[in-house]
């Protein structure tokens, strides 16, 4: 299997179109596909970046910033979606925007089997809960599938998840 | 206090949310659920949003509400279980170290809700000390109304993150019913704070 050339633009793009959404608080759990755009929330003065301790604090803390007139994203990898289900309770009853930008795992040449059950799942889960999803599989169209989203989350009031489909974030070769 | 501390909160829940509210002033304040979103109730206000779910979430609601309105006192009130289901959040916010928010925990030591089970705090846990270990800047457990009377100012003045656990007794009280809509209750919140052009644009 080839390895996929690594150097990545669409971190930046998310960067910008979070940007051009205004948003001010990025609360998140890491993830190394999230690295760039993490390094560039946090380096941001206009912006609040959290570090969690599980994703599920992020979509209570993003429920106060709707509350104090902040726009907000989460970050998180697919794992992270399962432990936020109960939580979307918050944003989903009170009619609250939510944007969730994801990391997939478990699906593109995933080499760990223990990602499997949660990554692929979690587009399901999200969309029995109620969230909306707009999957990204290719780099051109990641800015642009943000921005989108986040439209729809802070015009429409409603719960969006931004899927980065794995393949986005390389070929990890562990054949050899 | 030290986890062999035996002392039983022996203050009335309301008689405390009626002391915190009768000083809020300006503050925006958050509830969690149970217990203490019923106790907010019965002092009903513009300026405070009650979570009537999402169990553990009053805290980390709390954070992102004090980084988006810096200027403004954030008070959380909420009970010890809902405390325990978002532990976290103490680190966290331990982290963030938000000067505008201050967190209590009404502290019966019981879910109350669900039949009077023992929480952690009844068997040596201690939400003060676990704040105090994840850096907030000031922490206290109350036993007396003296103590909470000293207490009182420090929720609305000093810088924060700061944290109370006020022990009370196991008195429960009718569900003060009461619109239990969260979207009108986050539309009613914003709208206050932002004004109407803003809450809805």
């Amino acid at each position: 299997m080839k390895i996929e050339p690594t150097p990545r633009l669409w971190p930046g793009e998310i960067f910008q179109a979070l940007k051009r959404s205004d948003v001010r608080q990025v609360a998140y759990v890491p993830d190394a596909g999230h690295v760039e755009l993490i390094a560039s929330c946090e380096a941001d003065p206009g912006m609040s970046a959290v570090s969690l301790t599980t994703e599920e604090e992020g979509v209570a803390m993003l429920a106060g910033a709707w509350l104090g007139g902040d726009r907000g994203a989460l970050l998180m990898q697919s794992s992270g979606v399962g432990n936020c289900i109960n939580m979307l309770s918050v944003p989903l009853h009170c009619r609250m925007p939510l944007l969730m930008i994801v990391t997939m795992r478990g699906e593109w040449g995933e080499f760990n089997p223990w990602q499997l059950p949660m990554g692929q799942n979690a587009e399901r889960v999200l969309q029995d809960m109620g969230v909306y999803i707009h999957r990204a599989n290719h780099a051109e169209e990641v800015g642009q599938i943000v921005y989108a989203a986040a439209q729809l989350a802070f015009s429409s009031n409603c719960a969006v998840a931004v899927l980065l489909s794995q393949r986005l974030l390389g070929f990890k070769d562990w054949s050899k | 206090m030290t986890m062999t501390d035996t002392k039983k909160g022996t203050m009335d829940r309301r008689e405390v949310m009626g002391t915190i509210a009768a000083k809020r002033g300006t503050a925006l304040m958050v509830t969690g659920l149970g217990s203490a979103t019923y106790d907010a109730g019965t002092v009903d206000h513009p300026n405070t949003f009650c979570l009537w779910g999402g169990m553990g979430a009053a805290a980390m609601t709390g954070l992102g509400l004090a980084l988006a309105q810096p200027e403004r006192r954030v008070l959380v009130v909420t009970g010890d279980g809902e405390m325990l289901m978002g532990i976290g959040a103490f680190a966290t916010i331990g982290a963030q170290r938000p000067k505008n928010l201050a967190i209590v925990v009404i502290d019966n030591e019981h879910y109350s809700e669900t039949g009077m089970q023992p929480t952690h705090t009844q068997r040596g846990v201690s939400l003060a000390g676990v704040a105090q270990a994840c850096g907030f800047a000031g922490t206290e457990t109350v036993y007396t109304p003296a103590e909470l009377d000293a207490v009182v100012p420090r929720l609305f003045e000093t810088d924060g993150p700061f944290f109370a656990a006020i022990k009370v007794n196991t008195q429960r009280y009718p569900m003060s019913i009461r619109v239990r809509d969260g979207a009108h209750l986050k539309d009613r919140f914003r709208e206050n704070l932002l004004g109407a052009e803003r809450a809805y644009y």
